[in-house]
């Protein structure tokens, strides 16, 4: 490990090089209402079609994001997870990453599936139930939906060591949540991290809930951000609703990570303005003054705002950004409404690249079941 | 050349990773100890950073293979015993198992998990485990057990270089059993199951550190006049489920051996399938000599639960009493 040396001795907002301690206040480039300040550590490195770029994402994410919930309420999708008011968190940080980098995403990233470019319909065949995944990992290096919490977290980092080994400079993300810190296998993945000087960034979407069960349940810790002290490696929290603070921090971290100086824990404080999952009843553990409070801080918003007072918003931006949502949300409602189902004899297909010797007339007996129902039809 | 199971596989390993530079062991003191067994003894010193010991923690090392091996390698792991391999359970059952499935076979895990498993060495508690049914149980994993100094070699090759994820469960108390081989060697294919002695009286099954077992109670048979044909299954999943039914449709019976606790155990499959497949064979039902179904004994007390040539005498016995 070899840690970044300080810069000044004036209050920071980065991680203590010497401590990996968390600065006092989150990263934030942006105010509530918009307003952009200069951060000494996180200098704006984007140009102007970059900035708009970043808006069209979060814009994009929330349509389909949106449209995916509309799919379920009318019973194309067994449930849907929303991301609704965590678009910064998720455009931002992989935005900071480059092709070739992975991503390894819990069941709630359809923002960093937009931004890295994934078919966003083709996620949505795990909550209609045609089949598990069904688009290439290996395309726009995003590996599969992963719900049992936190586990991908391990895969992240063993990627991220085989990279490491061949002097590969990727970088990968694992995405989860702040209920996984809780978890047994974030912990391992980032303390195998730390030990091997692994280049992947953990990234925290802190959004208050882990279904019902609120922050202050799931740790004591001053801040999420505050583990990674113990793993030998910085953490950094950062405002999860301000899309150039969760860029900026991410872009620090990526960089680290490729220049083999090891691992960062990111934690973006957002907020999860839907349900848990469309099955989920929100108003049995939380207050409607909360989720008002919470929909102020929204982060595209904010955003809009800080755009136009740049001189970056136009009548005509905003136009086309609409269209690309709505051609974007058409996409996938056509990739998935109404999909059929699949072959049923396909659940024997891909368990094993080599089945000799397994299901023993199995296949046959549900292909002859299938051969008489249709008979009897 | 007098060689024991452990260096056997040991030799596996080292000739495994000569072959394939993509081949990575790692696990819990498998460096410059070589194992607690001494099973992976030298291999750091000869491929160094190849052969890396991890933090301790099973999930970790599961998991980071799983990484390893959609990046491109080829990882071979070590669970240090068969009891503390639970930690793992979900990255065995959750992704290493379904991850091809789930990806539509855009994903392969070709990850080896080597166990060293089962009891009979006096071992302190959780250090004795039979979990083979766990991986056995699983869709997405295959399960091998070799019971010789040659299957130790020629398994662990082939393990290796199976593109499925594969758990090679390790008969401990077996390692230092000696055989007169000459390395490299090629055995039967991985998944089939092997006579080891032609029998006309009854079928025994075994696996792992039974089949030793097995093959005593055999000799002991001679003695009361009954000719026991003994099967080393060599592969739990899958089950090569042909080679038992031809032989009961000679011996018409059949006894199941393993340490494992009985309920559910592999004999419970296993007796299903003969009765299925050669119900008009049998002259007998499909008995089992096997662990009991309590938690495994205190090391003082092993030899009394774990199957025996005489249990599994008295089985024949009852068997042939039909």
């Amino acid at each position: 490990m070899a840690p970044d040396e300080p810069t000044d001795d004036a209050p920071s907002s980065s991680p203590d090089p010497n401590t990996f301690l968390p600065p006092d206040e989150p990263v934030h480039l942006l105010d509530p209402d918009g307003t952009y300040h200069e951060h000494p550590d996180y200098p704006l490195d984007l140009d102007d079609d970059q900035l708009r770029e970043l808006y069209r994402l979060m814009a994009v994410t929330r349509k389909v994001d949106r449209e995916a919930i509309n799919l379920q309420r009318q019973g194309q999708l067994g449930v849907y997870a929303s991301l609704l008011g965590q678009e910064a968190a998720q455009v931002g940080g992989a935005y900071a990453l480059d092709d070739g980098d992975w991503v390894f995403p819990s069941y709630r990233e359809m923002g960093v599936a937009v931004t890295r470019g994934v078919d966003t319909g083709k996620l949505l065949h795990l909550f209609r139930g045609t089949w598990l995944s069904d688009h290439d990992p290996y395309e726009q290096q995003f590996a599969l939906y992963s719900i049992p919490i936190g586990t991908q977290a391990l895969h992240a980092t063993g990627f991220a060591m085989g990279a490491g080994f061949d002097d590969n400079p990727i970088v990968t993300f694992a995405y989860f949540g702040d209920g996984a810190t809780s978890e047994g296998d974030p912990h391992e993945a980032m303390n195998f991290a730390g030990v091997y000087d692994a280049p992947v960034v953990f990234f925290v979407q802190n959004n208050q809930w882990a279904i019902s069960v609120p922050l202050s349940a799931q740790t004591a810790a001053p801040t999420l951000a505050h583990k990674a002290v113990g793993y030998g490696f910085p953490g950094v929290v950062c405002d999860g609703n301000d899309v150039l603070a969760t860029y900026a921090v991410s872009r620090q971290a990526v960089a680290r990570a490729r220049a083999g100086h090891g691992p960062t824990l990111i934690e973006a404080l957002t907020y999860r303005m839907e349900a848990h999952t469309t099955s989920d009843d929100p108003t049995r553990y939380r207050t409607r003054e909360e989720e008002e409070e919470a929909a102020a801080t929204d982060p595209i918003v904010r955003y809009r705002n800080f755009l136009k007072a740049r001189d970056l918003w136009s009548e005509e931006f905003s136009d086309q950004v609409d269209e690309a949502a709505a051609a974007e949300a058409t996409r996938m409602r056509e990739e998935i409404y109404e999909a059929p189902h699949g072959d049923p004899l396909e659940v024997f297909e891909h368990v094993y690249v080599d089945p000799t010797g397994h299901f023993e007339g199995q296949r046959e007996l549900l292909a002859a079941e299938l051969a008489a129902g249709e008979e009897s039809a | 050349m007098m060689t024991t199971l452990a260096q056997a596989i040991n030799t596996a390993l080292h000739d495994a990773m000569e072959a394939d530079d993509r081949m990575l062991v790692f696990g819990e003191d498998v460096a410059e100890l070589g194992g607690v067994f001494r099973v992976t003894d030298k291999l750091h010193e000869r491929f160094g950073e190849r052969v890396f010991n991890t933090p301790l923690a099973e999930s970790g090392i599961l998991g980071t293979a799983i990484g390893l091996a959609m990046y491109g390698y080829r990882p071979v792991v070590e669970m240090q015993f068969d009891g503390f391999s639970y930690p793992a359970l979900e990255q065995f059952i959750s992704h290493l198992a379904k991850m091809r499935n789930r990806s539509r076979g855009r994903i392969r895990l070709p990850v080896t998990v080597r166990i060293p498993y089962g009891g009979g060495i006096g071992a302190v508690e959780h250090h004795s485990e039979s979990p083979e049914t766990y991986w056995a149980h699983t869709a997405g994993l295959k399960v091998v057990s070799p019971a010789t100094v040659a299957d130790g070699y020629a398994m662990t090759r082939a393990a290796v270089e199976s593109d499925d994820p594969i758990v090679v469960l390790e008969p401990k108390r077996r390692y230092w059993m000696k055989d007169d081989v000459e390395l490299p060697l090629t055995t039967e294919p991985i998944h089939q199951a092997v006579v080891r002695r032609a029998g006309e009286d009854v079928t025994v099954v075994a696996y792992g550190p039974m089949v030793k077992t097995a093959m005593e109670a055999a000799d002991a048979a001679e003695e009361e006049g009954w000719s026991l044909e003994v099967i080393d299954l060599r592969s739990l999943s899958p089950i090569d489920t042909d080679t038992l039914v031809e032989s009961v449709e000679k011996t018409g019976r059949m006894i199941v051996v393993h340490e494992a606790a009985q309920t559910l155990g592999m004999g419970s499959e296993i007796a299903a399938r003969v009765q299925e497949r050669a119900f008009w064979h049998l002259e007998a039902p499909v008995l089992r000599a096997t662990g009991f179904d309590t938690p495994y004994p205190p090391a003082m007390l092993e030899e009394f639960w774990l199957p025996s040539v005489d249990r599994i005498l008295d089985r024949v016995e009852q068997s042939l009493s039909y």
